[in-house]
This record gives structure tokens, C-alpha cells and sequence, in this order.
């Protein structure tokens, strides 16, 4: 046994030694650089040949940006400025920016009712997206709707009270039938509501004042970014209810409800919507009854609502087909009857799964209402093509006005986009 | 009432029953408001403005008629139509009249069921080159590329004018005034083929307009007029004599500057007939007596619009031409009015 | 054990149609059948009411009438004298020919995209991203303006004439204008047939010879190399049997006479510029639905095959790439579908598919829009059956081999 009272160690640090930074080439920029962009023979290659399309993208569009004229009456005021040298006339956006925005019908003193109507949609559907804002404001998010639709359209007020009212009463007769049978509940509510609105019409007709709060804005009027925006929002919103319906039916056990929900879904999505809307625009007024004149919108409206509907409706049945089989078999062993099941146990959770699906088909219909200015509407697409391109002031201009478009596009979808993956991010309940 | 419809729109979808349409007239004279069709934007004969106010040598007849019928030359809502929609715009009763460059033709007015109540400018399809290509005919063209502005009748004469001269061609159909013009002067075609009159336009709006010249060959007869629907005969009667006043107008020289003095009464019977102090034209046509002074109160006669929209001094510059009254040698003539 | 007896017949009475679960299914669907006949009737009678004021009927007739105009870009033979009905198989073939085209360079371009994007090279992984979000987040009609544009900005034949010529052609062989790309067009003499069949026979025999080293691999462990025997019998035979025919195939070279380029094969702006927007937006998408698809494989998928010694490429190309296929394929299909349904926007760029002679030139001349918009839904709805089913029927394929 050794002595255990002498230490046979000379020496013993008793302090840690600092640590040394690594080795240079194992850390700061250079290994970086080394690490991230020239690993390898083919990354090298990858990385000189993405450095040299940077090289020539940035040489043909930087001086046009920077030798940009921001202040001009015209195209020519444009070519003076600039005396040949490359450069964009971005003059055209300052002093065409409110008709690429509103279209240029809108007259210039209502421009604030859109603005306020977009800004409370933020508003209005924040709870919706985020769960942690307080539960009351989807109260809110009800009221808008109506508020938006007066603000926009204007008119008289008690119009869009009848309407409002068709909805409370049309909710309050589902509530008190909903008990003995979901049908019957939903069939009262919808005859009710139709009811209120049809003597709703009598009253607001005999009680309108001759000159309302907000002037009536006939929606021929619309235009610019903002008709990308109400159809958009309009049409998804118009097409959830119709789409949930119509994946329930090509889920269903009813062999004719089935059939002619495929029958519906097949045919919308098998064809472009481009030939959608030459239907709403020409054919559609000859299956309509003579002399009811639905304006253009309002048409289109009602194509691109059933078009993305159908979308939806695929998005919803992928869904319903996610959920365990012993989701549809707990509701049959309580005794809930279909409509129960459906409302109580299954749609809560399809739908919870389908929300990024829904979403990306809300981005893919925002983009398509670009198509609207191939049918002579002048959305922000149309009013470029049409009018801005059209006249002799900016006849010529081109790439700005497209790059401007491009860009407020790109805002809102990657807007969008990102939120739906945040929320995919926090949907995905399960570990991989 | 828009909110109405719209109401009607998303309760009913027009279940209840409707009455027969009770002509044209009644419904503009109910409605307080005339659906006119016009073209998307073509500089000078309809196109808005940069606050949004439509203009043109087209749009001026839809006020005009609006002025007559409603006596309100703003009571005009206008519906922008494609080549594509305008025909159609037309026949469901969008719109109640159609005054967008439309050539009258035989298959148009018989097959598609309407009615052009006159021609209010005479133009023909032409062809603009760089004077550097060095063509001076149309019949050197041989082998060129096309770009044809799609529009009235335009593939359809280019089409007949190749084969007629035994000239190959190869056509670039393109949607857009503005889209033609950028493809034309990048030069991915050798020629741009439209009516002469939207070619001028086109060439008046060119950073150098001289290193451009429209060939001397007009291909094809484009008598551009307004339209209305076919049988109904009141409604259509009203447009072509609206039309015919302006024409009137300016062979009796009623300008919008003494028309105010020649309203009081004048020796001449005819300039009374028109506007109203002598006859009853106004009742003929189911207006009121003064409606044709109000049409030329819009714009003026003929001759004004003309100078006004698309005449020289204006950027798109077209001379009178075969719209020169017919006492001029041109083809300008209204029937009397008697 | 017990038997459930059946519960006591009853006699039919009306209200059960209600209240019977039995026969609740049959009171819905005769309603909603019932609702459908209505709706149908409705609008039926609309349209003939409708179009008998209008003094208007239906009539397909005009598909035999002369359609009178031309067509740039045509795949049979056609000119001003046929019918609009040819006219508008013209078309009918255009749009496949962009869809064709559109479906193989998207694939290309999103697979490579997808990849890249998952590379470790920061620089070319941020490019992709910036390509994918930017191209997905603006509407497609947008870009296919803005690539029409730039590539009408390419040189005009103008500038490849003369002798102060700003442009020159590549090659001497190949000019690329803003009317289109001129290349050349092979000519077939006389016994060219056998040097395109000696061609065929070796693309039969680069597929022998590859799998005759898969199974050596299989059976023995011995590894011949594949990557240049197949190019060496791909080119190798065909430009022997070239020589020993006496060159039977030659090169029809396009040259610039009169206004144009003539001769060669010409592939229009039109064409190119529709199909390069359909490319490089439906690319974005794939190229996200490839990096969804590869990021679903665990990790320890690609760990595994690297522990087995593989080198990255054959991870990716026989551990990764075959099990994402399956993740990636059925979204695939909707994008291909996609590049049908947007293909109807040559409209904007002056392309002569369906939509622009049928629901374009043709509708604008006869006015016959009931029977043209009609015509032009079935045709599309016909194309998108056939490729979902196609798909499917692959999409099965591929299922089938799991295990």
C-alpha cells in the first residue's frame, strides 16, 4: 500500500484553464465561407455560379431602380429626366397610386371607407387566428360582415340592419328547433331569415332617407387592389360554408347527394376558372330570368365562390378521411344522430387539421382574382392592362407598374403563407 | 335600386314572376340611367381619364343619346366590354346600346340579331412599319410576322388580304392596345395591323413617332357605328337620329356655341325642326321637343366631337378624311330631317 | 347465448319518413333530387326563353363554317380556309403541346429547386428559397406577363441583319429572337431511317446493359461502372452507322431572308414565353412539395444509408428519393393539373391554344358563346380526368410496392 498521506503528484491545477478559441480554420468567417458555400467540388461550382447570375441580376436592375423618377406629369416627363440613361418611371405609381389601389370610378373622397373597412378586417379576424386574444372580440368578427358590406357599399343603413336582423332571427328560430332535429332547426332558420329579409325589403324601401349616411357606391365602381380584396375575402368566406357542405355530402352514405357532389366538385375543379368566369360573363345572364340584371360583380362573385368551394370541399374531405374511424364510431355509440356527430365530434377536428389546407387555397383563389381583368373587370391587373397602359400619359411604361403589382401581391400572400405555417408549426400535435 | 337586386340577388335568385320587358325607352326613362358598352380603353374614342371620367368619340354618342333620352349627359353608366363581351353585354340587356367601335357587317347585324343604327366614323385596317425596314406597300410584306390588335374584324381582313395577294405572313394575336405596341416596338413583329384610326393613336403615343409611317393600303371597309338590340324599333329610331342631329348639326352649323342663340328660333326650318321650335319631331320619337339641342349641347355637332376626341390637335391626330361631310366629299350624310 | 329478436314490423305510416332512420335517407335525397330537377328546370327554361327573345339559338353549325383567320403556331395542317372546328383542334393541340412541354421542364426545375433547397451551400439554399416564395406569392397571370415582356426585350432578327449586325447567331446554327428561337431542322435523305433505328436499338440496349449490372451487383457484389458505357452507347453506334450510310441526315439551317429567319425549325415567342412562365411558376410549387416530400423521410433514414458507406448522391437517389416519391406524387398530380388548367391564359401572350381560338377568335367572329364556352369546359374537364386518372393509376403503382 502506498503512503496515503504524501501526494506522489507533484502538481495539480486547481483552476480550469480558460478555453482556447478553435483553431482559425475551424472558426469565424472563413470557416464559414469554407463550411457553407465551397464544401465540396459541386458546391463550389453551385456557389460561383449563383455569384455570377447575383452579378448580372443586380447589374441590369440596379441602376433602373436608383435612376428612378419618383416625380413626373407623363412618360415624356419621364424620358427628359433621364435623357436616355436607364431608369424606371416610377412616376406612374405616385401619381396613379389611389387607381391602382381603388380603381379609378371611386371617387376620391370615399377612399377612406375601404381603408377603414381593411383595417378592421385585421380586427375582426385576429381572434380567429390567434386563440389567445380574448374570446369576446368574436363578436366583432360576427359584426364585421355587415360593417364592412355598409362601409364599402354604403347605401342606406336600415338595408344592412334588415340584414343583419335576417341573420338574428334566422339563428334564433335554429336555437329553439335545433333541440328535436337539426334539420328542422336549420331548414326554420333559413326560411326565417329569407322572411325577415323579404319584409325587411318593404321597410327599408318605405323608411330609406333620400340621401343616406354614406353614399351608395354601385360596385361597377370598384376596382383596383381593392376588388382583389373583396373578392377574395368574399368568396372564401362565402365558399366555407358551401365547401364543409359539400365534403359532408361526398362523404355521405346517400348515394344521390353523393353523386351529385362529385358530380359538382370533378367538374369546378377540372376546368380553369378563366372559363368560369366567361360563363359568369356571357352565358350566365341567358340561365338567369329576363330583365334581373345581377351586375358583373356580383356574378363573379358567385362563379369563384362555387370554384373554391369545390377546393375547399376537397381540402375538408382530406380532413374527415384524416380522423381515426374511432371518432365516427364514439359519436354512433352515444347515440348523437348524424347532424350531432358531425357538429359535435367530427367537423371540430377536420376542420382543425384542414386550416393550412384552407389557407393555401385562400392564397391560390387571392392570386387567381388577378384573372377577373381577362373578363374586363379592371381589378389592379385590369386597371394596368386597361386604363394605366391605355392612356397617353403612361402609354409605354411597363415594368414598374407590374413590379408594383408583383410586390403588393407578394405582401399579402407571403403574409398569409407565413402565418399558415406558423400555424401548422403549432397545430402539429404529434413527435417526430 | 342596387341594393335590391343584390338583395334579391342572395334571397330569392328572381323567383317571383316578371313582367315582359316593356321596351328600351321605358326601362332607361325607369332606371334614370343609360348602360352604354364601350371598349376597355382605346385613347380617343373611350378611355377614363386620369380622374376616372370616360371621354372618347365613342363615349360622346352615349352621353349625347343620354342627354336626348334622360337629359342628363352624365346619366350615363358605362360598362367596359372585351371583343369578347361586348355581343353578349348587348343581347342579355346589360347594356342598351353598344357604341365601341363595332363594325357593321352583314353576319353581325343579321345572324347576331342587331341593329347598327348608323356609322359614325369610316375606318379601314392599315398597317404601321419602322420607316428603317424600308416597305412602302402593304404588298411588300411578304413573309412578315403580324401583330394584329385584335378587335373588330381585324384577323379576319388580314386573313383575306395575304391570300388575296398570295403573300405569306405569319399573325401574333394580341389582346391589348398597349401589349401590341410594346411587342411592336421591341420588334417581335415587322408591322402592327389595326384600323387606321387606333393605329394614329398608337403612333401619336411613340417616344419618336416620325421613325414610324402607316402604309397607304387600307385593306378593309370598317364603317364603325353604334348598335342597339335587333326588334326593338322605337329604341333604335332614337340612337340613329341622335346620331343623324349631330351629323345635321354640323351641316346647318349649329355649333355648341350658338346653339343657345339658334334655340330662340331662326329663318331656317330645318335648324327649327331640330331643335324643336317648329314640328314635332321630339314627340315623334317619344322625347320631348327640345331633345336633339341637348344632345348637341354635350359635345357639339359632329364636326366638334370629331376635333375634340380625334381630330388634328389632338395627340391621336386623324384628319377628317371620309368622315367629312358629304359637301366636303366625304362620307358623312344625315336624311333630313322632315 | 340470446338471440335479438327483431323488434315488431310496424305498418308504414308517412311520418316515418321523417322520423324513421330507415327511410330519413330516402325523404333527403328525393329532396335534394327533387331540389336539383327544379333548379335545372329553372334555368333551362330561362335559357330557351331567353334566347327565343333574343331571337337566338343554339347551333353548333359555325364549327363547319370557314373560320377566316390564321394561326402562328400550328401542329396539322391549317390555314384561313378551314373550319373553325379545325381551328379549334389546332388549339386543342397547342394546349397539350405547352401542358406537355410545362409538365417535363417544371418537374425538372421544382426537383432541382426542391433539392438545392435542402443543400448545404447557404448562398444557393437562400436563392431557392427567395425563387419558391417569390414565384408562389404573386399571381400567375402576373408572371406571365412580366416573362412575356422580357422575353420580348431578347434581340429582334432586325439586329442580326445587316453588316453593323448587334447580334450574331450562336453557332451559326442557332438565333434567339424575340419572335422565337430558330434552330435547325434536321433533313432525312435517304437511309437516315436505319441511323434512327441503329439510335433506338441503343437506347434498348444502354437499358440491357444497366440492368444486366444491376442484377452482376445483386448476384456476385461485383460493380461495373454504368455512367460512361451508356454514353459511349448512346453516341458510339449511331455516329458509326452515320458515317458507314454516308451521312444520310442533314441539318436544314436557319437563315435570315426577307423579314424573318426562314428555314430551320422555329419555336415561337408565344410558345416559349407561356412555356417558361407555366416552367418556372408550377416549378416552385413542385419545388415545395419535393422538399415536404424528402423532409418527411425520418433522419435516420439518410443516417443509416450513411452508416451502410454510402456516398450522398446514392442516398439521395436510392434511400431518400424512392420513399419521398410517394409523399411527392400525389400533389404532383394537382400541379400537373395546374399547368393544364393555367395553360388557358395564352390569351395574354398571344398563344393559339383552345382558349384563344375557341373561346377567343372563334367566339369573338361567330358571337356563339353559349356553344363555344361549353365546348371549351368539356375539353378541359376531359384533360383533367385523363390526368388524374393516369396519375392515379401510377400513384397506385408506386403504393403497391410498399411493404
Amino acid at each position: 500500500m502506498a503512503d496515503n498521506n504524501t501526494n506522489p503528484i507533484a502538481y495539480m491545477r486547481e483552476t480550469p484553464l480558460p478555453q482556447l478559441d478553435p483553431p482559425a480554420s475551424e472558426a469565424g468567417l472563413g470557416h464559414w465561407v469554407r463550411q457553407n458555400l465551397f464544401s465540396s467540388v459541386l458546391n463550389t461550382v453551385l456557389t460561383l455560379a449563383a455569384f455570377v447570375s447575383l452579378y448580372f441580376i443586380f447589374t441590369s436592375t440596379v441602376p433602373w431602380f436608383v435612376n428612378g423618377v419618383w416625380q413626373s406629369e407623363s412618360i415624356r416627363g419621364c424620358r427628359e429626366v433621364l435623357e436616355g440613361a436607364t431608369g424606371g418611371c416610377f412616376a406612374v405609381l405616385t401619381e396613379r397610386w389611389n387607381q391602382l389601389l381603388f380603381g379609378f370610378t371611386y371617387s376620391d373622397d370615399q377612399y377612406w371607407r375601404p381603408t377603414l373597412a381593411f383595417a378592421l378586417l385585421f380586427v375582426a379576424i385576429a381572434p380567429v387566428l390567434f386563440v389567445a386574444l380574448p374570446r369576446k372580440m368574436l363578436y366583432f368578427t360576427l359584426l364585421y360582415p355587415l360593417l364592412a358590406f355598409y362601409l364599402i357599399w354604403g347605401g342606406s343603413i336600415y338595408a344592412t340592419i334588415s340584414t343583419g336582423l335576417g341573420f338574428v332571427v334566422g339563428y334564433l328560430v335554429y336555437s329553439r328547433f335545433v333541440a328535436s332535429s337539426f334539420a328542422l332547426g336549420l331548414i326554420g332558420g333559413v326560411v326565417a331569415a329569407f322572411v325577415t329579409w323579404w319584409l325587411g325589403g318593404f321597410v327599408v324601401d318605405a323608411i330609406a332617407p333620400a340621401t343616406p349616411f354614406l353614399e351608395e357606391i354601385p360596385s361597377r365602381k370598384m376596382g383596383g387592389f381593392m376588388l382583389n380584396m373583396i373578392l377574395g375575402v368574399v368568396c372564401v368566406s362565402l365558399s366555407l360554408p358551401l365547401g364543409i357542405a359539400l365534403a359532408l355530402g361526398r362523404q355521405s352514405r346517400l348515394p344521390i347527394i353523393r353523386i351529385i357532389c362529385v358530380v359538382f366538385i370533378e367538374f369546378v375543379r377540372g376546368v380553369p376558372l378563366i372559363t368560369l368566369l366567361f360563363v359568369a360573363n356571357v352565358i350566365l345572364g341567358y340561365f338567369l330570368p329576363p330583365d334581373t340584371n345581377f351586375d358583373l360583380i356580383l356574378r363573379v362573385i358567385i362563379m369563384i365562390t362555387m370554384f373554391s368551394a369545390a377546393y375547399i370541399a376537397e381540402v375538408i374531405r382530406g380532413g374527415l378521411a384524416a380522423l381515426p374511424t374511432g371518432q365516427y364510431e364514439a359519436g354512433d355509440s352515444l347515440g348523437l344522430d348524424y347532424a350531432q356527430s358531425m357538429r359535435l365530434i367530427i367537423l371540430p377536428q377536420a376542420l382543425k387539421i384542414s386550416i393550412p389546407g384552407i389557407v393555401n387555397v385562400a392564397v391560390g383563389l387571392f392570386k387567381d382574382t388577378t384573372l377577373v381583368s381577362v373578363i374586363s373587370m379592371f381589378d389592379l391587373v385590369g386597371m394596368i392592362r386597361g386604363p394605366i397602359l391605355a392612356s397617353t400619359e403612361w402609354n409605354g411604361v411597363y415594368w414598374e407598374l407590374f413590379m408594383a403589382a408583383a410586390v403588393l401581391f407578394f405582401v399579402v400572400c407571403y403574409g398569409i403563407s407565413q402565418y399558415s405555417q406558423w400555424l401548422e408549426r403549432k397545430l402539429a400535435t404529434d413527435h417526430r | 335600386m342596387n341594393r335590391t337586386v343584390f338583395f334579391g340577388a342572395l334571397t330569392v335568385a328572381g323567383l317571383a314572376a316578371v313582367a315582359a320587358s316593356a321596351g328600351t325607352l321605358d326601362d332607361v326613362k325607369a332606371r334614370g340611367k343609360l348602360n352604354c358598352g364601350v371598349s376597355t380603353g382605346l385613347v380617343g374614342f373611350a378611355a377614363p381619364d386620369a380622374s376616372g371620367r370616360w371621354g372618347g368619340f365613342d363615349v360622346t354618342i352615349c352621353r349625347a343619346v343620354a342627354a336626348a333620352v334622360l337629359g342628363d349627359a352624365e346619366a350615363v353608366e358605362f360598362v367596359p366590354t372585351t371583343g369578347k363581351t361586348r355581343f353578349t353585354a348587348l343581347a342579355s340587356g346589360e347594356v342598351d346600346l353598344l357604341a365601341r367601335n363595332t363594325t357593321w357587317t352583314l353576319s353581325r347585324d343579321v345572324d347576331l340579331k342587331f341593329d347598327f343604327v348608323g356609322v359614325n366614323y369610316y375606318d379601314g385596317q392599315g398597317f404601321m412599319v419602322p420607316k428603317a425596314l424600308g416597305v412602302s406597300s402593304a404588298k411588300e410584306l411578304d413573309g412578315a410576322t403580324v401583330c394584329i390588335q385584335t378587335g373588330t374584324t381585324t384577323e379576319l381582313n388580314l386573313a383575306d388580304f395575304f391570300r388575296s395577294n398570295n403573300m405569306s405572313y405569319e399573325p401574333v394575336p394580341i389582346e391589348t392596345n398597349a401589349e401590341a405596341q410594346q411587342q411592336y416596338l421591341a420588334g417581335a413583329c415587322d408591322t402592327l395591323t389595326t384600323d387606321a384610326s387606333g393605329l394614329a393613336a398608337t403612333r401619336a403615343a411613340f417616344e419618336n413617332p416620325d421613325d414610324h409611317i402607316v402604309l397607304p393600303e387600307i385593306v378593309s371597309k370598317e364603317p364603325l357605328g353604334p348598335l342597339v338590340r335587333h326588334g326593338d324599333n322605337e329604341w333604335g329610331d332614337i340612337v340613329r337620329w341622335t346620331l343623324n342631329a349631330l351629323v345635321s348639326a354640323e351641316e346647318l352649323g349649329i355649333t355648341s356655341a350658338n346653339l343657345a342663340e339658334l334655340s330662340g328660333g331662326t329663318d331656317n326650318p330645318e335648324i327649327n325642326r331640330i331643335l324643336g321650335t317648329e314640328g314635332n319631331m321630339g314627340e315623334m320619337l317619344g322625347l320631348d321637343a327640345d331633345w336633339a339641342a341637348r344632345a348637341i349641347a354635350v359635345g357639339g355637332n359632329y364636326a366638334e366631337v370629331f376635333e375634340t376626341n380625334i381630330g388634328e390637335n389632338t395627340p391621336i391626330g386623324l384628319s377628317r378624311g371620309l368622315n367629312a361631310l358629304w359637301t366636303d366629299g366625304g362620307l358623312i350624310y344625315s336624311p333630313p330631317f322632315r | 347465448m340470446s338471440t335479438m329478436t327483431d323488434p315488431p314490423q310496424s305498418a308504414f305510416r308517412v311520418s316515418m319518413l321523417l322520423s324513421d332512420t330507415r327511410y330519413r335517407g330516402y325523404t333527403f335525397q328525393a329532396i335534394a333530387l327533387f331540389c336539383l330537377i327544379i333548379a335545372m328546370a329553372y334555368l333551362g327554361m330561362n335559357l330557351v326563353r331567353n334566347l327565343a327573345a333574343a331571337g337566338l339559338n343554339i347551333s353548333y353549325n359555325f364549327l363547319g363554317a370557314p373560320a377566316g383567320y390564321d394561326i402562328n403556331q400550328r401542329l396539322i395542317e391549317y390555314d384561313s380556309q378551314s373550319t373553325h372546328g379545325q381551328a379549334a383542334i389546332v388549339g386543342i393541340l397547342n394546349t397539350l403541346l405547352v401542358a406537355f412541354l410545362g409538365i417535363i421542364t417544371a418537374t425538372v426545375l421544382g426537383v432541382t429547386a426542391g433539392v438545392l433547397r435542402l443543400s448545404n451551400n447557404w448562398l444557393v439554399s437562400k436563392m431557392m428559397s427567395i425563387y419558391v416564395e417569390a414565384f408562389r406569392n404573386v399571381p400567375v397571370l402576373i408572371w406571365i406577363l412580366v416573362i412575356n415582356g422580357l422575353v420580348t426585350q431578347m434581340a429582334s432578327p432586325r439586329e442580326y441583319r445587316g453588316d453593323d449586325a448587334t447580334s450574331s447567331m450562336w453557332l451559326d446554327a442557332v438565333a434567339f429572337t424575340n419572335r422565337g428561337v430558330y434552330i435547325p431542322a434536321p433533313v432525312w435523305n435517304d437511309g437516315s431511317m436505319i441511323v434512327v433505328l441503329t439510335f433506338f436499338a441503343s437506347i434498348v440496349a444502354i437499358f440491357a446493359y444497366r440492368r444486366y449490372v444491376r442484377n452482376l451487383l445483386y448476384t456476385t457484389g461485383k460493380l461495373l461502372p454504368t455512367f460512361l458505357p451508356s454514353i459511349g452507347l448512346l453516341i458510339v453506334p449511331t455516329i458509326l452507322m452515320f458515317y458507314i450510310m454516308g451521312q444520310p441526315v442533314g441539318l436544314d439551317y436557319p437563315e435570315l431572308k426577307g423579314f424573318n429567319f426562314q428555314g430551320g425549325t422555329q419555336i415561337g415567342r408565344p410558345l416559349i414565353a407561356l412555356w417558361l412562365a407555366l416552367s418556372v411558376y408550377t416549378g416552385a410549387f413542385i419545388a415545395e412539395n419535393v422538399r415536404a416530400g424528402i423532409l418527411a423521410i425520418p433522419r435516420g433514414q439518410s443516417e443509416a444509408a450513411a452508416s451502410l458507406g454510402m456516398r450522398p448522391g446514392r442516398v439521395m437517389n436510392l434511400v431518400v428519393l424512392p420513399q419521398a416519391l410517394r409523399v411527392i406524387i400525389p400533389p404532383l398530380i394537382s400541379q400537373y393539373l395546374n399547368i393544364a388548367k393555367n395553360s388557358s391564359l395564352a390569351i395574354a401572350v398571344g398563344y393559339a391554344d383552345i382558349t384563344a381560338t375557341l373561346g377567343g377568335i372563334t367566339l369573338n367572329q361567330t358571337g356563339r358563346a353559349i356553344e363555344s364556352v361549353l365546348l371549351l369546359m368539356l375539353f378541359y374537364l376531359f384533360i383533367s380526368l385523363s390526368i388524374s386518372a393516369v396519375m392515379n393509376i401510377y400513384n397506385n403503382s408506386v403504393k403497391l410496392q410498399e411493404r
